[in-house]
Protein backbone atom coordinates (compact mmCIF):
# COMPACT_ATOMS: atom_id res chain seq x y z
CA UNK A 1 0.00 0.00 0.00
CA UNK A 2 1.42 3.45 -0.79
CA UNK A 3 2.55 5.76 2.17
CA UNK A 4 0.65 8.38 3.23
CA UNK A 5 1.35 10.44 5.83
CA UNK A 6 -0.34 11.22 8.76
CA UNK A 7 0.35 15.28 9.60
CA UNK A 8 -0.81 17.20 12.68
CA UNK A 9 -1.39 21.10 12.11
CA UNK A 10 -1.69 23.17 15.05
CA UNK A 11 -3.49 25.96 14.01
CA UNK A 12 -4.15 29.49 15.86
CA UNK A 13 -7.64 30.86 16.28
CA UNK A 14 -7.17 34.15 14.56
CA UNK A 15 -5.41 33.71 11.71
CA UNK A 16 -3.88 30.72 10.62
CA UNK A 17 -6.86 28.61 11.23
CA UNK A 18 -9.47 31.08 9.47
CA UNK A 19 -7.02 30.81 6.55
CA UNK A 20 -7.54 27.25 6.41
CA UNK A 21 -10.84 27.65 7.12
CA UNK A 22 -11.33 30.31 3.91
CA UNK A 23 -9.23 27.16 1.84
CA UNK A 24 -12.37 25.53 3.10
CA UNK A 25 -15.60 27.96 1.94
CA UNK A 26 -13.90 29.11 -1.02
CA UNK A 27 -14.10 25.04 -1.92
CA UNK A 28 -10.09 24.67 -2.80
CA UNK A 29 -8.81 21.23 -2.32
CA UNK A 30 -5.90 20.03 -0.70
CA UNK A 31 -4.54 16.79 0.72
CA UNK A 32 -6.33 14.98 3.84
CA UNK A 33 -3.54 14.26 5.73
CA UNK A 34 -3.29 17.23 7.60
CA UNK A 35 -5.41 17.19 10.05
CA UNK A 36 -6.04 20.51 11.85
CA UNK A 37 -6.15 21.19 15.78
CA UNK A 38 -7.31 24.77 16.98
CA UNK A 39 -5.30 26.70 19.41
CA UNK A 40 -6.08 30.03 20.54
CA UNK A 41 -2.29 31.54 19.60
CA UNK A 42 0.68 29.68 17.84
CA UNK A 43 2.12 31.11 21.69
CA UNK A 44 -0.21 28.17 23.45
CA UNK A 45 1.78 25.51 21.18
CA UNK A 46 4.21 23.94 23.68
CA UNK A 47 7.14 21.59 22.93
CA UNK A 48 5.08 19.00 24.08
CA UNK A 49 2.23 18.82 22.07
CA UNK A 50 4.81 19.05 19.19
CA UNK A 51 6.41 15.66 20.72
CA UNK A 52 3.48 14.01 21.85
CA UNK A 53 2.13 14.41 18.37
CA UNK A 54 5.10 12.41 17.15
CA UNK A 55 5.36 10.18 19.17
CA UNK A 56 1.41 9.36 18.65
CA UNK A 57 2.38 8.75 15.14
CA UNK A 58 2.35 12.01 13.36
CA UNK A 59 5.23 11.90 10.81
CA UNK A 60 5.23 15.44 10.22
CA UNK A 61 3.83 17.91 11.95
CA UNK A 62 2.60 21.24 11.22
CA UNK A 63 2.71 24.86 13.09
CA UNK A 64 0.96 27.76 11.37
CA UNK A 65 0.40 31.37 13.42
CA UNK A 66 -0.22 34.87 12.34
CA UNK A 67 2.58 36.96 10.50
CA UNK A 68 5.50 38.81 12.43
CA UNK A 69 3.41 42.04 13.82
CA UNK A 70 -0.15 40.38 13.62
CA UNK A 71 -0.26 38.35 16.58
CA UNK A 72 -3.92 38.90 18.39
CA UNK A 73 -2.30 38.42 21.57
CA UNK A 74 0.75 41.06 20.47
CA UNK A 75 3.66 38.73 20.61
CA UNK A 76 2.58 34.89 21.09
CA UNK A 77 3.95 34.20 17.22
CA UNK A 78 7.70 34.96 18.70
CA UNK A 79 7.62 33.31 21.79
CA UNK A 80 6.08 30.44 18.78
CA UNK A 81 9.03 31.02 16.55
CA UNK A 82 11.75 31.00 19.13
CA UNK A 83 10.38 27.54 20.30
CA UNK A 84 9.62 26.18 16.73
CA UNK A 85 13.71 27.33 16.45
CA UNK A 86 15.07 25.47 19.72
CA UNK A 87 12.83 22.53 19.39
CA UNK A 88 14.46 21.80 15.63
CA UNK A 89 17.91 21.40 17.64
CA UNK A 90 16.44 19.25 19.73
CA UNK A 91 14.47 17.08 17.51
CA UNK A 92 17.36 16.69 15.03
CA UNK A 93 19.42 15.59 18.19
CA UNK A 94 17.11 12.60 18.81
CA UNK A 95 17.28 11.62 14.98
CA UNK A 96 14.06 13.50 13.67
CA UNK A 97 14.78 14.87 10.51
CA UNK A 98 14.30 18.73 10.89
CA UNK A 99 11.80 18.82 7.33
CA UNK A 100 9.44 16.59 9.77
CA UNK A 101 8.28 19.84 11.78
CA UNK A 102 7.47 23.04 9.69
CA UNK A 103 6.51 26.64 10.96
CA UNK A 104 4.54 28.73 8.24
CA UNK A 105 2.55 32.04 8.68
CA UNK A 106 -0.82 32.18 7.47
CA UNK A 107 -3.01 35.05 7.82
CA UNK A 108 -6.74 35.10 7.52
CA UNK A 109 -6.70 35.91 4.14
CA UNK A 110 -4.14 33.19 2.97
CA UNK A 111 -6.76 30.18 2.14
CA UNK A 112 -5.12 29.88 -0.78
CA UNK A 113 -1.74 29.29 1.06
CA UNK A 114 -2.88 27.56 3.59
CA UNK A 115 -4.08 24.77 0.62
CA UNK A 116 -0.59 25.01 -0.95
CA UNK A 117 1.22 24.57 2.22
CA UNK A 118 -0.75 21.54 3.20
CA UNK A 119 -0.34 19.55 -0.28
CA UNK A 120 3.80 20.83 -0.53
CA UNK A 121 4.17 19.38 3.14
CA UNK A 122 2.43 16.44 2.64
CA UNK A 123 4.56 16.24 -0.44
CA UNK A 124 7.66 16.38 1.55
CA UNK A 125 6.72 14.07 4.08
CA UNK A 126 5.53 11.14 1.68
CA UNK A 127 9.02 11.66 0.09
CA UNK A 128 10.89 11.49 3.45
CA UNK A 129 8.85 8.27 4.39
CA UNK A 130 6.94 7.06 7.82
CA UNK A 131 8.62 8.54 10.85
CA UNK A 132 10.91 5.62 13.03
CA UNK A 133 9.95 7.21 16.10
CA UNK A 134 7.24 4.66 16.61
CA UNK A 135 9.04 1.60 16.29
CA UNK A 136 11.69 3.36 18.60
CA UNK A 137 9.59 3.91 21.60
CA UNK A 138 7.66 0.83 21.62
CA UNK A 139 8.76 0.06 25.46
CA UNK B 1 4.18 -1.70 75.38
CA UNK B 2 6.66 0.04 72.49
CA UNK B 3 9.67 -2.48 72.71
CA UNK B 4 7.20 -5.13 71.74
CA UNK B 5 6.37 -3.34 68.43
CA UNK B 6 7.44 -5.51 65.61
CA UNK B 7 10.39 -3.52 63.67
CA UNK B 8 10.31 -2.47 60.33
CA UNK B 9 12.32 -4.62 57.46
CA UNK B 10 13.84 -2.59 55.14
CA UNK B 11 16.53 -3.23 51.64
CA UNK B 12 17.81 -0.79 50.03
CA UNK B 13 19.07 -2.02 46.48
CA UNK B 14 21.07 -0.48 43.56
CA UNK B 15 21.00 -1.05 39.83
CA UNK B 16 22.55 0.82 37.59
CA UNK B 17 23.99 3.92 39.73
CA UNK B 18 26.94 5.65 41.64
CA UNK B 19 26.79 4.47 44.87
CA UNK B 20 25.31 7.61 46.00
CA UNK B 21 21.93 7.34 47.06
CA UNK B 22 23.24 4.86 49.60
CA UNK B 23 25.92 7.33 50.45
CA UNK B 24 22.70 9.77 51.07
CA UNK B 25 21.19 7.25 53.51
CA UNK B 26 24.35 6.91 55.82
CA UNK B 27 24.75 10.36 55.45
CA UNK B 28 22.25 10.25 58.29
CA UNK B 29 25.13 10.26 60.62
CA UNK B 30 23.98 8.92 63.97
CA UNK B 31 20.48 9.14 63.71
CA UNK B 32 21.56 5.74 62.03
CA UNK B 33 21.05 4.78 65.63
CA UNK B 34 17.24 5.62 65.32
CA UNK B 35 17.06 4.27 61.78
CA UNK B 36 18.16 0.58 63.27
CA UNK B 37 16.16 1.15 66.51
CA UNK B 38 13.00 1.50 64.31
CA UNK B 39 13.63 -0.59 61.25
CA UNK B 40 15.88 -4.04 60.54
CA UNK B 41 18.31 -3.96 57.42
CA UNK B 42 17.81 -6.98 55.83
CA UNK B 43 19.26 -6.54 52.49
CA UNK B 44 21.57 -3.80 51.73
CA UNK B 45 24.39 -4.58 49.22
CA UNK B 46 26.79 -1.78 50.05
CA UNK B 47 26.63 -2.43 53.98
CA UNK B 48 25.60 -5.88 54.30
CA UNK B 49 26.32 -9.25 53.28
CA UNK B 50 23.92 -10.75 52.25
CA UNK B 51 23.04 -12.66 48.61
CA UNK B 52 20.55 -12.57 46.26
CA UNK B 53 20.06 -16.07 47.41
CA UNK B 54 19.03 -15.02 50.27
CA UNK B 55 16.52 -12.82 49.46
CA UNK B 56 15.18 -15.26 46.79
CA UNK B 57 14.60 -17.44 49.52
CA UNK B 58 12.24 -14.74 51.68
CA UNK B 59 8.56 -15.52 51.70
CA UNK B 60 6.59 -13.11 49.51
CA UNK B 61 6.33 -9.55 50.70
CA UNK B 62 8.38 -10.50 53.57
CA UNK B 63 10.11 -7.13 53.34
CA UNK B 64 8.23 -4.08 54.35
CA UNK B 65 9.86 -1.04 52.56
CA UNK B 66 12.58 -1.40 49.87
CA UNK B 67 14.16 1.68 48.56
CA UNK B 68 16.10 1.03 44.94
CA UNK B 69 18.47 3.06 43.35
CA UNK B 70 19.44 3.45 39.79
CA UNK B 71 17.93 2.77 36.50
CA UNK B 72 17.70 -0.92 34.76
CA UNK B 73 20.78 -1.27 32.76
CA UNK B 74 20.96 -4.81 32.39
CA UNK B 75 19.02 -8.09 33.00
CA UNK B 76 20.95 -8.64 36.60
CA UNK B 77 19.00 -5.15 37.61
CA UNK B 78 15.88 -5.94 35.62
CA UNK B 79 15.91 -9.37 37.73
CA UNK B 80 16.28 -7.81 41.09
CA UNK B 81 13.77 -4.90 40.40
CA UNK B 82 11.16 -7.95 39.90
CA UNK B 83 12.22 -10.28 42.72
CA UNK B 84 12.29 -7.05 44.81
CA UNK B 85 8.73 -6.10 43.65
CA UNK B 86 7.60 -9.81 44.44
CA UNK B 87 9.24 -9.73 48.61
CA UNK B 88 8.38 -5.92 49.38
CA UNK B 89 5.18 -4.52 50.61
CA UNK B 90 6.26 -0.99 49.41
CA UNK B 91 8.65 -0.70 46.73
CA UNK B 92 10.28 3.22 46.66
CA UNK B 93 11.79 4.33 43.51
CA UNK B 94 15.01 5.96 45.30
CA UNK B 95 16.63 8.78 43.63
CA UNK B 96 17.03 10.26 39.95
CA UNK B 97 18.08 7.61 38.33
CA UNK B 98 15.13 4.67 39.56
CA UNK B 99 12.85 7.90 38.99
CA UNK B 100 13.37 9.29 35.73
CA UNK B 101 16.48 7.16 34.44
CA UNK B 102 18.98 9.50 36.07
CA UNK B 103 22.76 10.12 34.18
CA UNK B 104 22.71 6.31 33.01
CA UNK B 105 20.38 7.66 31.51
CA UNK B 106 22.28 9.42 28.50
CA UNK B 107 23.93 6.37 27.40
CA UNK B 108 19.88 6.60 25.06
CA UNK B 109 21.82 8.79 22.85
CA UNK B 110 23.72 5.77 21.74
CA UNK B 111 22.79 1.85 21.05
CA UNK B 112 24.44 -0.95 22.63
CA UNK B 113 26.90 -1.57 19.86
CA UNK B 114 27.81 2.00 19.94
CA UNK B 115 29.10 1.71 23.82
CA UNK B 116 30.33 -1.62 23.24
CA UNK B 117 32.52 -0.44 20.35
CA UNK B 118 33.48 2.79 22.19
CA UNK B 119 34.64 0.92 25.73
CA UNK B 120 35.90 -2.29 24.62
CA UNK B 121 38.02 -1.33 21.22
CA UNK B 122 38.02 2.27 20.63
CA UNK B 123 38.68 3.94 24.06
CA UNK B 124 42.29 5.64 24.05
CA UNK B 125 43.05 4.17 27.43
CA UNK B 126 42.14 0.39 26.26
CA UNK B 127 44.43 -2.21 24.76
CA UNK B 128 42.27 -4.81 23.77
CA UNK B 129 44.43 -6.67 20.92
CA UNK B 130 42.07 -9.72 20.59
CA UNK B 131 38.72 -7.42 20.10
CA UNK B 132 37.20 -9.23 23.54
CA UNK B 133 33.86 -7.88 24.24
CA UNK B 134 31.86 -9.47 26.78
CA UNK B 135 29.65 -12.15 25.99
CA UNK B 136 26.19 -13.14 28.01
CA UNK B 137 27.43 -16.85 28.15
CA UNK B 138 30.55 -17.74 27.21
CA UNK B 139 32.11 -21.97 27.43
CA UNK B 140 34.95 -22.60 28.88
CA UNK B 141 36.34 -26.36 29.90
CA UNK B 142 34.71 -26.24 33.67
CA UNK B 143 31.24 -24.97 32.21
CA UNK B 144 29.42 -21.99 30.90
CA UNK B 145 30.69 -18.55 32.85
CA UNK B 146 27.66 -15.93 32.86
CA UNK B 147 27.38 -12.40 32.76
CA UNK B 148 24.30 -10.16 32.51
CA UNK B 149 22.79 -9.22 29.31
CA UNK B 150 23.41 -5.46 28.37
CA UNK B 151 20.31 -4.14 27.66
CA UNK B 152 20.31 -1.01 24.06
CA UNK B 153 17.69 0.76 26.36
CA UNK B 154 18.73 1.89 29.85
CA UNK B 155 14.42 2.11 31.76
CA UNK B 156 13.54 3.77 35.13
CA UNK B 157 12.02 1.24 37.29
CA UNK B 158 8.83 1.94 36.60
CA UNK B 159 9.01 1.12 32.97
CA UNK B 160 9.62 -2.53 34.76
CA UNK B 161 7.74 -2.73 37.62
CA UNK B 162 4.88 -1.25 39.57
CA UNK B 163 6.36 1.22 41.89
CA UNK B 164 4.61 2.39 44.97
CA UNK B 165 6.21 5.76 45.50
CA UNK B 166 8.92 7.91 43.77
CA UNK B 167 11.68 9.42 45.81
CA UNK B 168 13.58 12.16 43.51
CA UNK B 169 16.77 13.76 43.83
CA UNK B 170 20.84 12.93 42.82
CA UNK B 171 21.01 11.81 45.49
CA UNK B 172 17.74 12.84 47.34
CA UNK B 173 18.02 15.03 50.49
CA UNK B 174 19.11 12.62 53.35
CA UNK B 175 16.53 15.44 55.56
CA UNK B 176 14.12 14.31 53.20
CA UNK B 177 14.86 10.61 53.55
CA UNK B 178 14.45 10.68 57.16
CA UNK B 179 10.87 12.55 57.40
CA UNK B 180 9.71 9.82 54.68
CA UNK B 181 11.36 6.86 56.45
CA UNK B 182 9.82 8.64 60.36
CA UNK B 183 6.68 8.98 58.69
CA UNK B 184 6.54 5.29 57.58
CA UNK B 185 8.04 3.78 61.15
CA UNK B 186 5.26 6.45 63.27
CA UNK B 187 2.61 4.82 60.78
CA UNK B 188 1.09 7.96 59.29
CA UNK B 189 -1.47 7.57 56.66
CA UNK B 190 0.58 7.67 53.49
CA UNK B 191 -0.04 9.36 50.31
CA UNK B 192 -1.85 7.53 47.19
CA UNK B 193 0.17 5.23 45.38
CA UNK B 194 2.25 6.70 42.67
CA UNK B 195 2.76 9.51 44.45
CA UNK B 196 6.92 11.55 44.40
CA UNK B 197 7.32 11.89 48.33
CA UNK B 198 10.03 13.79 50.05
CA UNK B 199 9.85 16.64 47.40
CA UNK B 200 7.02 19.28 46.77
CA UNK B 201 4.26 20.09 44.21
CA UNK B 202 5.80 23.13 42.58
CA UNK B 203 8.72 24.18 41.14
CA UNK B 204 12.52 25.60 42.34
CA UNK B 205 11.52 28.77 40.91
CA UNK B 206 8.48 29.14 43.12
CA UNK B 207 10.18 29.67 46.04
CA UNK B 208 13.66 30.18 45.08
CA UNK B 209 16.32 32.13 47.60
CA UNK B 210 17.59 34.39 44.70
CA UNK B 211 16.11 37.92 44.01
CA UNK B 212 13.72 37.37 41.08
CA UNK B 213 12.13 40.88 38.63
CA UNK B 214 10.25 40.83 36.06
CA UNK B 215 13.03 41.78 33.75
CA UNK B 216 13.64 37.98 31.92
CA UNK B 217 14.62 39.46 28.47
CA UNK B 218 18.03 37.71 27.41
CA UNK B 219 20.42 38.52 24.53
CA UNK B 220 22.79 36.20 24.99
CA UNK B 221 23.56 33.25 26.99
CA UNK B 222 26.50 31.98 29.03
CA UNK B 223 28.06 29.08 30.43
CA UNK B 224 28.20 29.72 34.41
CA UNK B 225 32.36 29.93 34.17
CA UNK B 226 31.72 33.17 31.88
CA UNK B 227 29.99 35.91 34.11
CA UNK B 228 30.61 36.97 37.21
CA UNK B 229 27.69 36.10 39.26
CA UNK B 230 26.45 38.71 41.61
CA UNK B 231 25.33 36.07 44.23
CA UNK B 232 21.68 37.12 44.24
CA UNK B 233 19.73 37.50 41.06
CA UNK B 234 17.89 34.70 39.48
CA UNK B 235 20.67 32.90 37.09
CA UNK B 236 18.05 33.20 34.32
CA UNK B 237 18.34 36.82 34.35
CA UNK B 238 22.03 37.00 34.37
CA UNK B 239 21.77 34.81 31.64
CA UNK B 240 22.98 31.20 33.03
CA UNK B 241 20.56 28.44 32.23
CA UNK B 242 18.78 27.28 34.99
CA UNK B 243 16.52 24.33 35.23
CA UNK B 244 14.66 26.01 38.13
CA UNK B 245 11.82 27.05 35.72
CA UNK B 246 10.90 23.06 35.12
CA UNK B 247 12.30 20.95 38.28
CA UNK B 248 10.17 19.79 41.28
CA UNK B 249 11.17 21.96 44.55
CA UNK B 250 12.47 19.79 47.46
CA UNK B 251 16.09 19.45 47.72
CA UNK B 252 16.67 23.16 49.98
CA UNK B 253 18.32 24.54 46.87
CA UNK B 254 21.06 22.88 47.17
CA UNK B 255 22.62 23.97 44.07
CA UNK B 256 21.78 27.29 44.31
CA UNK B 257 23.05 28.12 47.29
CA UNK B 258 26.33 26.90 46.33
CA UNK B 259 26.27 29.69 43.45
CA UNK B 260 25.61 27.02 40.81
CA UNK B 261 22.67 27.01 38.55
CA UNK B 262 19.93 23.75 38.62
CA UNK B 263 20.97 21.26 37.00
CA UNK B 264 17.18 19.44 37.25
CA UNK B 265 17.61 15.84 39.23
CA UNK B 266 14.51 16.47 41.67
CA UNK B 267 12.80 16.07 37.70
CA UNK B 268 9.30 17.48 37.05
CA UNK B 269 6.84 19.43 39.44
CA UNK B 270 3.56 17.50 39.51
CA UNK B 271 1.32 17.59 36.17
CA UNK B 272 4.44 17.85 33.79
CA UNK B 273 4.92 14.67 31.48
CA UNK B 274 8.37 16.12 29.91
CA UNK B 275 10.16 18.61 32.21
CA UNK B 276 12.54 19.35 28.91
CA UNK B 277 9.90 20.24 26.95
CA UNK B 278 9.00 22.70 29.96
CA UNK B 279 12.29 23.88 30.04
CA UNK B 280 12.53 24.90 25.90
CA UNK B 281 9.10 26.39 26.11
CA UNK B 282 10.25 28.89 29.52
CA UNK B 283 13.39 29.35 27.40
CA UNK B 284 12.73 30.30 24.43
CA UNK B 285 9.78 32.64 26.04
CA UNK B 286 12.46 35.04 27.77
CA UNK B 287 14.93 35.85 24.45
CA UNK B 288 15.14 38.66 23.29
CA UNK B 289 14.84 39.07 20.08
CA UNK B 290 12.36 38.68 17.68
CA UNK B 291 14.20 38.12 13.62
CA UNK B 292 14.83 34.44 13.11
CA UNK B 293 18.56 35.09 12.77
CA UNK B 294 19.13 36.40 15.73
CA UNK B 295 17.46 33.76 17.81
CA UNK B 296 19.46 31.43 16.23
CA UNK B 297 22.33 33.21 16.89
CA UNK B 298 21.39 33.77 21.01
CA UNK B 299 20.12 29.71 20.39
CA UNK B 300 23.75 28.72 19.29
CA UNK B 301 24.93 29.39 23.24
CA UNK B 302 22.98 26.22 23.70
CA UNK B 303 25.21 23.84 22.61
CA UNK B 304 23.38 20.51 23.83
CA UNK B 305 19.74 21.10 24.48
CA UNK B 306 18.65 17.42 24.23
CA UNK B 307 21.64 16.34 27.28
CA UNK B 308 21.05 19.67 29.22
CA UNK B 309 17.55 19.78 29.14
CA UNK B 310 16.86 15.88 29.81
CA UNK B 311 20.35 15.83 32.02
CA UNK B 312 18.19 13.11 34.34
CA UNK B 313 14.91 12.72 32.32
CA UNK B 314 15.76 11.31 29.00
CA UNK B 315 14.41 7.51 29.53
CA UNK B 316 10.84 8.70 30.34
CA UNK B 317 10.61 11.59 28.80
CA UNK B 318 8.22 11.79 25.75
CA UNK B 319 11.32 10.53 23.18
CA UNK B 320 12.76 8.63 25.11
CA UNK B 321 15.60 7.45 23.18
CA UNK B 322 17.87 8.72 20.07
CA UNK B 323 16.13 6.90 16.98
CA UNK B 324 17.37 4.36 15.14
Amino acid sequence: MEFSPKIVAFLCNWCSYTGADLAGTSRMEYKSNVRAVRVMCSGRIEPTFVLRAFKNGADGVLVCGCHPGDCHYQEGNYRCLRRFLLLQKYIQQMGIESERLKLEWISASEGKQFAELANSFTETITELGPCKIKETMKV
Amino acid sequence: MEGSKPKLKLAIYWAAACGGCCVSVLDVHEKLFDVIAAADLVFWPIALDIKYKDVEEMPDQHIDVTLFNGAIRNSENEYMSKLLRKKSKILVAYGSCSHLGGIPGLANFSTKEEIFRRVYLESESVSNSGNVIPLPEFEVPEGTLNLPEFFNDIRSLAQIVDVDYFIPGCPPQTERFLEVFTAIVSGAELPPKGSVIGAETKTQCDECIRKKTENKRIKKFYRPWEINDDGISCFMEQGVLCMGPATRAGCGYRCIKGNAPCRGCYGPPAGVMDPGAKMMSAIASIIDEKEPEEISRVLEDVVDPAGFFYRFSLPSSIIRRKLQ
